[in-house]
């Protein structure tokens, strides 16, 4: 057994260690560049205030942006598929056993018919 | 003796749990404290004869372990017309690589379970019930008998149902256990219906019995499409996936990772039926294409129904749909392909290989993933998305295994699950580009859904309400660890992986004839 083998996906190969070779080389060089940035940053002070126009920063609760308004875009975007897909979750299991015979019918019908 | 304990191996795998479930309940009026070590040690017996057994079938070949014969291995006694009457383990590579699946995951489980469940009262019957779980797991990826297989499918979601309802919460965990349990014994009752028919028909419920006999029948037909339809159902393929959310979301964590190779031992039930059982008797284009429009439907669904989720279980629970979409199409080409030897050289086989990769590499990252879940909601008491921030501040080691889970289960490299989706999505390329293209599309949402629960559990400032939360115990964090090592070590080794496990799981699930002459073979 080969440990350091690439793996085969038939049409192409991959090598997770050559990947993290460059990977790692990589970042070397981002910590070049950012070893050349401002050397000035002090924490603690007006530097890392956020300034939002010259009013008071809001508590940190109210910062953080939560799940609900996240991907609001992708939600509206999608609505018409979503108002069909999340009525089928009922949560009523006469539905699931009804979901189950039903697919079951259909590949019945497509198993025994059309084989 | 490691020869003795090897030919008792198959026995053992079931025999272990079986004792240590029904001992606990006894061990556990003595100190409760005996009672986890006890359940620590079978569990720790069990994982080591799953490895010893995997380690030899691997090296030397299937192994079948024959109940009540004068010799183990003595499958067709003298006077029974040359049936094999007596219930038979057949343990190939494809059931050594599932019962490895179920020993670490079961092990690293009980030990994050230890710590994350001490708090609750009833653990003799907690830890019965999951120890009659493992034996259930062990005993339907082992088995090579029919019936057998439904008798342990039963077992299985007996206590299953039972884990489920555990934390009562309100009545909803027990709303959520019924729901499971209705489905899972219509499905088990028309699973014996079905191994009805093949006893009416072929006189036999060995597998490797039937197989050998298959005529594909009308009655076959019927009993394919019951089986195919049930066990779809039990490892929650779109559309039967309801019970799912509902299920995993309510369970305690630790029974949820488990619940997942639950349901990889009901995948593996399909897979045995389709390729052991039927083979090339059956229309594999057709059964294939079923399989794969299953598994398309489900990676879809099952990605775009987590997005919009805000309980953080509920969540993770549609993303195990969507990945086992992702098995169900790599095996799927596998068998749509199947007899067709240019096209399973060509990507059959790849496809195959990638899909029951998937399945380990699941196993290890979702079942991780619920981990975590389960050690922030130890330490904050909810699993509400909406009510969680900043949590990486006070809870590094936790956000350092979900990260890990996180990129393993959205595809990115160098975790295992870019191998396995790798695999998958160039086979399955050759095979139809759209479906390829779907693959890859699902992974990128995989990925937005988790950058969102990311970002909504440990990013942004320290919230004032979890100024005091502190790390989950080390205990839990050790049963996270041990999976989180094998999502990295899949991901940086998969061809030694491939190699040792993978591929010889995947001849031997396709070689029907190897798996009749291992059983008949003297017959």
């Amino acid at each position: 057994m080969d440990l350091l083998a690439s793996l085969s996906t038939g049409t192409g190969y991959w090598n997770p260690l050559a990947w993290l070779l460059a990977t790692v080389i990589a970042a070397v060089i981002v910590y070049l560049v950012w070893r050349r940035g401002e050397s000035g940053y002090k924490k603690g002070t007006a530097q890392t205030t956020p300034f939002i126009s010259g009013n008071p920063e809001p508590g940190k609760e109210m910062v953080h942006v939560r799940a609900s308004n996240l991907y609001w875009g992708y939600l509206d975007a999608l609505k018409g598929y979503y108002e069909l897909i999340v009525p089928a979750h009922t949560g009523v299991v006469n539905d699931y056993v009804l979901w189950y015979l039903g697919v079951t019918a259909m590949l019945m019908i497509v198993v025994v018919v059309f084989i | 003796m490691n020869g003795f304990l090897i030919e008792h191996a198959p026995a053992l795998l079931i025999m272990l749990p079986l004792i240590g479930a029904f001992a606990t309940p006894f061990i556990g009026r003595v100190s409760p404290r005996i009672r986890s070590a006890w359940v620590i040690l079978i569990m720790t017996l069990t994982t080591l004869t799953a490895l010893l057994l995997a380690s030899d079938v691997f090296l030397n070949g299937t192994q079948i372990y024959v109940f009540g014969a004068a010799n183990p291995d003595l499958a067709v006694p003298l006077d029974s017309g040359g049936i094999p009457i007596r219930i038979i383990f057949t343990v190939d590579a494809m059931s050594a690589l599932m019962q490895v699946i179920g020993a670490i995951c079961g092990f690293a489980v009980l030990l994050y379970s230890i710590s994350a469940d001490r708090i609750h009262s009833g653990l003799e019957s907690f830890y019965t019930l999951f120890l009659l779980m493992i034996a259930g797991i062990m005993g339907m990826v082992s088995t090579g008998d029919l019936f057998n297989f439904f008798v342990f499918l039963e077992i299985l979601s007996i206590a299953s149902a039972g884990l489920i309802a555990y934390r009562i919460d309100g009545g909803l965990a027990v709303e959520a256990a019924l729901k499971y349990f209705v489905l899972s014994t219509i499905g088990a009752m028309v699973i014996l219906v079905a191994i009805g028919i093949y006893y009416g028909e072929y006189n036999a419920l060995n597998i490797a019995m039937i197989a050998s006999r298959m005529q594909f029948t009308l009655l076959d037909q019927i009993a394919l499409v019951l089986i195919i339809a049930a066990l779809a159902m039990k490892c929650g393929s779109v559309p039967m996936h309801f019970w799912t959310p509902d299920a995993y979301s309510m369970a305690p964590s630790s029974i949820t990772a488990m619940l997942v190779v639950a349901s990889q031992a009901s995948l593996y039930g399909l897979f045995r039926v389709v390729f052991t059982l039927y083979n090339v008797t059956l229309n594999a284009m057709t059964v294939g294409w079923i399989i794969i429009i299953l598994g398309v439907l489900s990676m879809v669904v099952g990605v775009t129904m987590a997005i919009p989720q805000k309980n953080v279980k509920r969540l993770m629970a549609y993303h195990a749909i969507s990945q086992t979409g992702y098995m169900l199409l790599g095996v799927g080409v596998g068998l749509a392909v199947l007899g067709n030897q240019p096209l399973m050289d060509s990507f059959g086989y790849i496809a195959m290989e990638g899909g029951i990769f998937h399945i380990i590499n699941h196993a290890m990252y979702k079942g991780l993933l619920f981990l975590t879940a389960g050690a922030i909601f130890f330490r904050i008491g909810t699993y509400n998305l909406n009510r969680m921030g900043g949590l990486g501040h006070s809870m590094k080691y936790t956000m350092i295994f979900f990260i890990i889970g996180a990129l393993a289960i959205a595809g990115i490299p160098p975790f295992n699950g870019f191998a396995s989706k790798l695999m998958i999505y160039e086979s399955v390329f050759a095979f139809n580009p759209v479906l390829a293209v779907i693959a890859m599309v699902v992974s990128i949402l995989t990925l937005a859904s988790f950058v969102k629960v990311f970002h909504s559990i440990f990013m942004g400032p320290k919230l004032p309400e979890y100024e005091t939360v502190q790390e989950a115990p080390a205990p839990m964090l050790i049963g996270m660890a041990v999976l989180a090592a094998i999502v990295i070590l899949f991901g940086l080794f998969p061809q030694a992986v491939v190699d040792g496990l993978i591929a010889p799981a995947a001849h031997a699930l396709s070689d029907q004839s190897g798996y009749i002459a291992a059983v008949l073979g003297g017959a």
